[in-house]
């Protein structure tokens, strides 16, 4: 599991992180991402870096259907200490090959305490 | 038991890699494995060989290079991490016209493939910095 802990553009850390995700999906892995925290701000729709000249990398997050990337955590305690709502976050989707290729979110709520249990279930964690 | 580490803060400002040294050497005094050593983000930083630190001072590369050729320790630097960051091996700087490389002995430049490998591969996988 990918654990997101900070704001998009401050610190490269989200935009490596996401580097790693893309790589590691070519190993036959089970992969899934959490955003906590500031984290939560690198799902945030409508991203835009031209005032201060770093490169957009929020729209590769786009990608991750394509690279079956589709269980992304967000910590609804974290969006909620932030103003935030799903709403906000840009609208991840993929198609379920068991379900007849239906869309759904690959973006699912969760809260503190059940995210507690889950990085309690993972073999490694990678935090950015 | 098999470990793997990665390193994410530079030498020096951080304790992260000294850190990650001393726990790599009582790994290894124990009798376990180091599968790989990973240097991401900042971390990339401590694989130039110009670092030259007062004599007075700890030589944190240099420590890395011994430990690497006397363990023969896989010691991993992400490409695209170092070449942000103006770490070069010989090929990488030929291909991108740079005058001059900067890696340190021991280490190798290669893919975040490897990061992945070594969580796979290690019973123990451990980051050092955030």
């Amino acid at each position: 599991m990918y654990v997101n802990r900070r704001a998009p553009h401050g610190t490269i850390y989200g935009h490596e992180g996401l580097e790693v995700v893309l790589v590691g999906a070519a190993f036959d892995q089970e992969v899934s991402m959490a955003f906590v925290g500031d984290g939560v701000f690198q799902l945030k729709q409508a991203q835009d870096t031209s005032g201060i000249g770093t490169k957009n990398f929020a729209g590769a997050y786009r990608a991750l259907a394509d690279y079956d990337v589709t269980r992304l955590y967000v910590e609804t305690e974290s969006l909620e200490e932030r103003g935030l709502t799903v709403g906000d976050l840009m609208p991840l989707t993929y198609e379920d090959e068991e379900d007849n290729d239906q869309e759904k979110s690959s973006i699912t709520l969760i809260d503190r305490a059940s995210l507690g249990q889950l990085f309690e279930a993972q073999d490694v964690i990678l935090n950015f | 038991m098999k470990f793997a580490l990665m390193i994410n803060q530079g030498p020096y400002t951080h304790q992260a890699s000294d850190t990650a040294y001393h726990f790599a050497c009582a790994v290894l005094k124990a009798g376990h494995e180091v599968f790989r050593i990973f240097f991401y983000h900042d971390g990339v930083n401590n694989a130039t060989r110009m670092t030259t630190p007062p004599q007075d001072d700890r030589h944190v590369i240099d420590r890395w290079s011994e430990l690497a050729s006397q363990h023969k320790l896989d010691l991993v630097v992400c490409v695209a991490a170092a070449q942000r960051r103006g770490i070069l091996d010989e090929d990488e700087a030929r291909r991108h016209g740079k005058d001059g490389d900067n890696l340190a002995p021991g280490f190798r430049i290669s893919g975040l493939g490897q990061l992945i490998e070594a969580g796979i591969e290690a019973d123990r996988f451990l980051v050092f910095g955030n």
